[in-house]
């Protein structure tokens, strides 16, 4: 009975300081609009009219008529034409086009000789995506007469996009950017929340109260999984009402998984707090967790697609399963009880790292 | 319980503390009565804070042990923690909430009666002079006012123990007078107070006081039972020109220590020595330097560099 009063007590205490404080406020619900309007405008992996420059050497009927199909395409935007391939180089390098398209002299010969290809295209290789995109150009059929009809071309794998047939990101990065502003927003929150109170000394006192470190602990975790609720509930809402990214399976679902997700996240920022000394630390500590978050958790790139190493460390991290999480109920339809592996591994680090920073908080002093 | 632990609030038997290779608290023995005010003197990095987070069991003493109120320490210190109020050096409430919020924080956080709640906050702000400010956030008062707050929130719950650890430092003189004023009407009402210091006046007035010096305890007793004996002659001398003065009196064979204050030095030297006052005006005598030499009765800085002195020092 008095455990929960006490813990009541700091809840009240947690709730009432962080009204007062306003920058944390406004964080709140600041920092994940903010972070949707940015990725969700700014990142398109869908590349567009890539910026090309064509060197026609062969200046043929035929190399005319490839360049005006060129021209046509979604892909490529012709913005100007040099005389030689060493133009084109330079022009790349001056990054004023992502691709050169090198047309050779005997580009008419070539075309009927399956042996070798009859067009170069450079890519501004510095950039994986435009490489990616420029790749589309290799399926680019070459004809020989305007008029004849459209060669039939087999295709023997046929690829449809399920799920996001449009192909459009919002509805891949939303889901995604789901767990990454939970992941700074909660850590950071709690961590910083506990060395504070260390800082001002706060936490001397109250180790000097009948507050015993898991009331103490639960008692500022508590307010933190409000606020996540309520920035899921805004990212969520941004979501579908700008970028109109659906939620396909059950909302109860997703929020169970959010739950979870939070809880891992605010028990690693516990275990952050019993580590850092100052709140600066403590930053930085968090800073060291977010960038592999979004870069190692499939955010940005496909899991699959990383080295084993890589997936082994993306494993441990907790928004690598939030995400499979999210966009198997957000975008797949699946129910949470299908993605039971991921609710598991989540369940895991959080009692791991609730364990850890409980051991770890009692001898904080010593 | 033993009676004799009835008679005392702390015992403690052999207490060190060691961090790494630095020994912070040395085979402390300590005898602190009940409903009395126990004063830790001593200079910074003494084992003053130390020796109070061992006692209300905050740090695991490396060796030794103690009974706090009748409770074992280490031991299981939960009980103890009800019973103890303890009052931090740095200002340790939360600065973006209010003096009522403050109190009313630890009042729950420490069960107090709910019914009584109320009116135990409100007697507390009047007590402590806060009557007028209970809604000022805590951050926003002065230093006497915060240490005002701290006080009334270490003994709202009643505790029968109050640990304060250098409560003063960061306090005007008023305040300080002010402060122990209302240790003093604490004691009266039973509660045994351990408090730390570094300020001789303070010292002054506890009922029994520990000089600690690096880590070790060098002295303990009352005030008066410690002036009494320092096993040293005090020697005042009055000097125009003190730095001259100091030069001429720190030759004299046995003179163990010479401490400037103005225009005054004090001198101390062993009391084996028979003639303290003429050995002092002789050596003045013959540096030419005109002055008085008087013999003076002890105080407790002088009691103090007395048993802090280091060996070679009086080997002299």
């Amino acid at each position: 009975m008095n455990s929960l009063s006490r813990l009541a007590a700091i809840i009240r205490k947690e709730v009432r300081q962080l009204r007062r404080d306003r920058l944390t406020f406004g964080m709140v619900v600041g920092l994940p609009i903010i972070q949707m309007l940015l990725f969700g405008y700014a990142i398109n992996t869908d590349v567009r009219n890539l910026k090309t420059a064509v060197a026609n050497e062969a200046g043929s009927h035929l190399s005319r008529q490839f360049v005006a199909e060129l021209g046509k395409s979604q892909v490529a935007s012709i913005v100007t034409y040099v005389a030689t391939a060493a133009e084109l180089e330079e022009q790349l390098r001056q990054g004023r086009v992502s691709i050169g398209i090198h047309l050779p002299r005997d580009f008419d010969r070539r075309v009927v000789d399956a042996d070798r290809s009859a067009v170069q295209v450079l890519v501004d290789g510095s950039d994986p995506t435009i490489l990616g995109v420029a790749n589309q150009l290799r399926s680019m059929p070459v004809r020989f007469d305007s008029t004849a009809p459209e060669p039939r071309r087999v295709d023997n794998i046929e690829v449809r996009p399920y799920y996001n047939p449009e192909r459009r990101t919002p509805v891949n990065i939303v889901p995604g950017l789901m767990g990454v502003i939970l992941t700074m927003t909660m850590m950071l929150f709690t961590a910083v929340a506990i060395v504070r109170e260390r800082e001002r000394g706060n936490l001397e006192l109250l180790i000097n109260t009948p507050v015993s470190s898991a009331e103490l602990m639960i008692g500022k975790v508590v307010p933190y999984i409000l606020i996540g609720m309520l920035q899921l509930a805004l990212i969520l809402a941004v979501g579908e009402v700008l970028f109109n990214v659906p939620i396909r399976g059950r909302i109860l679902d997703l929020y169970l998984a959010a739950m979870l997700f939070i809880a891992a996240n605010l028990a690693l920022g516990l275990v952050i707090s019993t580590v850092a000394k100052t709140q600066f630390q403590a930053m930085q500590m968090t800073v060291f967790v977010l960038l592999p978050s979004i870069l190692l958790s499939g955010f940005m790139f496909p899991f699959d697609g990383m080295p084993r190493f890589a997936q082994i460390l993306g494993e441990i991290l907790p928004n690598t399963h939030f995400i499979r999480l999210t966009r198997g109920i957000m975008l797949r339809e699946a129910s949470i009880v299908e993605l039971y592996p991921a609710v598991i591994s989540l369940a895991t680090f959080t009692v791991a790292a609730m364990t850890l920073a409980a051991l770890r908080f009692t001898k904080s002093l010593d | 319980m033993s009676e004799e632990s009835k008679a005392y609030a702390i015992e403690a038997r052999g207490l060190s503390k060691h961090f790494g290779s630095l020994v912070a608290v040395d085979h402390l023995d300590l005898r602190v009565p009940r409903g009395r005010i126990y004063g830790f003197l001593g200079p910074n990095g003494s084992g003053k804070s130390t020796t109070i987070r061992m006692l209300c069991g905050l740090l695991t003493p490396t060796e030794g042990n103690a009974t706090v109120l009748g409770v074992d320490v280490p031991g299981d210190t939960k009980a103890l923690k009800s019973r103890i109020g303890y009052m931090t050096q740095k200002f340790s409430l939360f600065g973006d909430m209010t003096n009522y919020e403050n109190l009313q924080f630890i009042a729950e956080i420490y069960s107090y009666p709910r019914a009584d709640r109320k009116n135990r906050i409100e007697d507390l702000l009047v007590r402590y002079d806060l009557a007028d400010r209970p809604n000022q956030l805590a951050g926003t008062m002065s230093g006497g006012q915060k240490q005002r707050l701290a006080l009334a929130c270490a003994v709202l719950h009643k505790p029968d123990l109050l640990l304060l650890d250098e409560p003063t430092s960061a306090v005007d003189p008023q305040s300080r007078r002010d402060f122990w004023a209302k240790l003093f009407d604490l004691a009266d009402r039973g509660t045994t107070i351990l408090v730390s210091t570094h300020y001789m006046d303070e010292a002054e007035r506890c009922h029994r006081l520990a000089i600690l010096d690096r880590g070790a305890k060098v002295a303990d007793g009352t005030p008066q039972e410690l002036k009494a004996n320092t096993g040293m002659h005090v020697v005042e001398v009055l000097a125009d020109n003190p730095f001259a003065a100091q030069a001429a009196v720190s030759e004299v064979p046995s003179v163990a220590s010479v401490t400037q204050l103005g225009v005054r030095l004090r001198i101390l030297l062993p009391d084996s020595v028979a003639d303290p006052v003429e050995r002092v005006r002789r050596a003045l005598d013959a540096a030419g330097i005109d002055a008085t030499a008087e013999l003076s009765a002890p105080g407790l800085e002088d009691v103090f560099v007395a048993v802090t002195l280091k060996p070679e020092q009086l080997a002299a």
